[in-house]
């Protein structure tokens, strides 16, 4: 049996709203992935530590409280400490294109704004695994 | 009426039918509301039989308020323009407080940062990049003051978005109006003060349930004795919409909420006709038209019956359900943002047709950031538009008696009714919190939507219809200049080094004894306030006392 993606969704800082967190969380589950969610208000060291332990092969987080251009890269940068170079850090929220395109040139994945599909998550994030995790 | 005629009617929309079926053909669509309840293709007086003139729908200003809880609704006085606003510095905040004044709004709206709504200080490592940037920053009463710095506390009423430390930020409110010589007692605004919806949908929630709704008695008690004219608790349905409800959803658990508060005064020995007066609410009015309006006219109905009935009030302000209403933010598209102009003004509409106190229009921008001035301004343009051009306000509650609107209005009724027995099998709100229900089925509401957009069953224009290709974003973004965190750091630190320790360590010790003795906190919130206590210093005394709130994990 094909082994199964691994995702932590995370909801960093002191953003409450987590109705996307939930949705993506649970097509994410359905469409065949191992999804475990962090919970609400959690620090960028707590995300980290959480993807170590459940070794994950993805950290997506949902950010919708304008607090992406620190919470991004402290996370990025965090994970780079712990040597997660092969794990992919995407998410999205409430995002202007211009800050996600900047935060992708620093090393984030893509990150996805309003009316994004579920099913272009899952297709990025298999594609994305298949090329860089073996 | 007469059964003959009901017959009658019943038998010629049969044939009815028929030849539309012969004749005709429906597109293949679902004819179903926003929330999925689905409607029919026509409706007749069979569909609202049950309806009662009298007990049902009544005249405005009179029980049950199905058709508003005024006699002349806005003939009288139109509703209050409220646009919600904060971001940055309080003196940022300051400044667009009274831009939106000088362009025609009523009353003021604060929206507070995330470490304010989370009782955190801005230096606190967990603010790191959320001061001011969803609302304004206010870490003690020393930005409270600049941020009303100017205008008069008693010409204006306020509302602030604020729930966990509420008691606290009204604390500061009061301290700020005496400075300025306004007595507490002629203070008008509202606080928000719903913690149960903060469990079920917002999420910004600090202590267990227990103790939160003994603060918010606490400030109930001591409103109902010193500032009269203060809406205690904005009951809100807001959020559980925006978290992805559906309307009877937003509906009933919004509801459920106040009557808990209702029940915790009553138990705490407060007179009903004296604390329920200042209850208000606070709804989403959403894109689909009429479901909205019928719940608008299910709420009053609902509220009255329970609040006279079951809760026994006598006094009529007890009855009568105000709200405030915000369109909907998730209904707003990233893409083509300028269609949010339209979608806005059509809930707005139906937030005015279904009999709102007040009214916050959203801005087109807003699945992106903050409103820019520019977007703020269309918003509020909107609502005027409604009011000055459209005739929508020279008769009251005009849907009354369409067979489908009365039909809805029902069917919300008793749908709500039953979600009421439900959550008084589960034990009552709290346990219902405890045990996941609401966070459930909001959570598969939300998810059902999401899968119906995405399987094309629900168009969302410039989503999955209409799109326009290489779509680039060509609207102006309000940016939070970086440099408010450190400048809100060094206030914060230049006020801490200028206040008399020995006088906030007095006032936090005092806290601390009235949270184990049980006495009223809010005298105890504004002497530390007037220490110069800080929100996270207040808070972090009573997170010892109180503990904190860890939700179950449901998705």
């Amino acid at each position: 049996m094909e082994k199964k993606i691994r995702v932590l969704v995370g909801k960093a800082g002191l953003d409450g709203h987590d109705r996307g967190a939930k949705v993506i969380a649970s097509a994410l589950r359905d469409a065949g992935f191992e999804v475990i969610y962090s919970g609400l208000h959690q620090t960028p060291e707590m995300i980290v530590e959480a993807a170590l332990q459940e070794d994950v092969d993805v950290i997506g987080l949902s950010i919708l409280s304008g607090a992406h251009m620190t919470l991004f890269p402290k996370i990025k940068k965090l994970m780079e400490e712990k040597g997660m170079n092969d794990v992919l850090l995407t998410g999205g929220g409430i995002i202007p294109p211009d800050d996600a395109k900047a935060l992708e040139e620093q090393g984030t994945g893509k990150l996805f704004g309003p009316g994004s599909e579920s099913g272009e998550i899952i297709a990025y994030i298999k594609d994305w695994v298949a090329k860089n995790r073996s | 009426m007469n059964n003959g005629y009901l017959d009658k009617v019943i038998a010629q929309k049969k044939q009815w039918r028929e030849a539309k079926q012969q004749k005709t053909r429906d597109r293949d669509a679902k004819f179903v509301t926003v929330s999925s309840e689905p409607i029919k293709d026509l409706y007749t007086p069979d569909d609202s039989q049950d309806v009662d003139f009298f007990e049902d729908i009544g005249f405005p200003g009179e029980f049950p308020y199905t058709r508003g809880i005024h006699h002349n609704m806005y003939r009288g006085r139109l509703w209050t323009m409220r646009q919600f606003a904060g971001f940055g510095m309080a003196k940022d905040t300051n400044e667009r407080f009274k831009y939106l004044l000088k362009h025609g709004q009523d009353g003021l709206s604060v929206a507070f940062d995330l470490p304010t709504l989370m009782g955190v200080d801005s230096d606190d490592p967990k603010s790191e990049g959320e001061v001011g940037t969803c609302g304004v920053a206010i870490d003690s009463l020393a930005d409270m003051e600049v941020l009303f710095e100017g205008i008069p506390l008693d010409k204006i009423s306020t509302s602030m978005t604020i729930n966990s430390p509420a008691a606290i930020l009204l604390a500061f409110y009061i301290c700020v109006a005496e400075k300025q010589g306004v007595p507490q007692e002629k203070l008008r605004g509202t606080l928000q003060n719903d913690i149960l919806k903060e469990y079920t949908a917002q999420k910004e929630f600090i202590f267990p349930p227990e103790p939160s709704m003994r603060i918010i008695v606490d400030s109930v008690e001591y409103c109902t004795k010193h500032v009269p004219m203060w809406n205690t608790i904005s009951i809100s349905g807001y959020h559980i919409r925006e978290a992805g409800s559906t309307a009877v959803q937003e509906l009933a658990f919004t509801l459920a909420d106040g009557f808990a508060y209702v029940e915790a005064c009553i138990e705490r020995g407060l007179d009903i006709d004296e604390f329920a007066p200042r209850f208000s609410h606070f709804f989403n009015s959403h894109i689909d038209f009429f479901e909205e309006i019928a719940k608008f006219r299910a709420a009053r109905r609902i509220y009255a019956k329970r609040m006279r009935y079951k809760y026994g009030a006598k006094n009529e302000k007890s009855w009568k359900l105000r709200f405030h209403t915000q369109t909907a933010g998730c209904s707003l598209t990233g893409q083509q943002p300028e269609n949010n102009i339209i979608r806005t003004a059509f809930e707005a509409m139906a937030g005015v047709l279904g009999g709102t106190q007040s009214l916050h229009t959203n801005s087109l921008d807003e699945t992106w950031a903050l409103p820019s001035e520019y977007a703020a301004k269309i918003a509020l343009r909107t609502q005027q538009i409604i009011a000055y051009e459209t005739g929508v306000v020279n008769t009251i509650d005009p849907f009354a008696g369409s067979y489908f609107m009365e039909s809805l209005t029902n069917k919300m009724e008793q749908e709500a009714e039953e979600y009421f027995e439900r959550i008084d099998a589960l034990g009552g709100v709290i346990p219902a919190i405890e045990k996941g229900f609401f966070q459930r089925d909001i959570a598969k509401a939300a998810r059902k939507y999401q899968d119906e957009i995405e399987a094309k069953d629900r168009l969302i224009v410039g989503v999955n219809s209409h799109k326009e290709k290489d779509e680039k974003l060509d609207i102006p973004i309000l940016r939070i200049d970086e440099k408010v965190t450190k400048e809100q750091i060094d206030s914060l630190n230049k006020m801490k080094t200028g206040r008399n320790q020995v006088s906030v360590d007095e006032s936090l010790n005092q806290l601390r004894e009235a949270a184990r003795d049980g006495s009223n906190l809010m005298p105890r919130f504004i002497e530390c306030a007037k220490a110069y206590a800080t929100i996270g210093e207040m808070i972090d005394v009573l997170k010892v006392e109180f503990g904190v709130y860890k939700e179950p994990i449901i998705f």
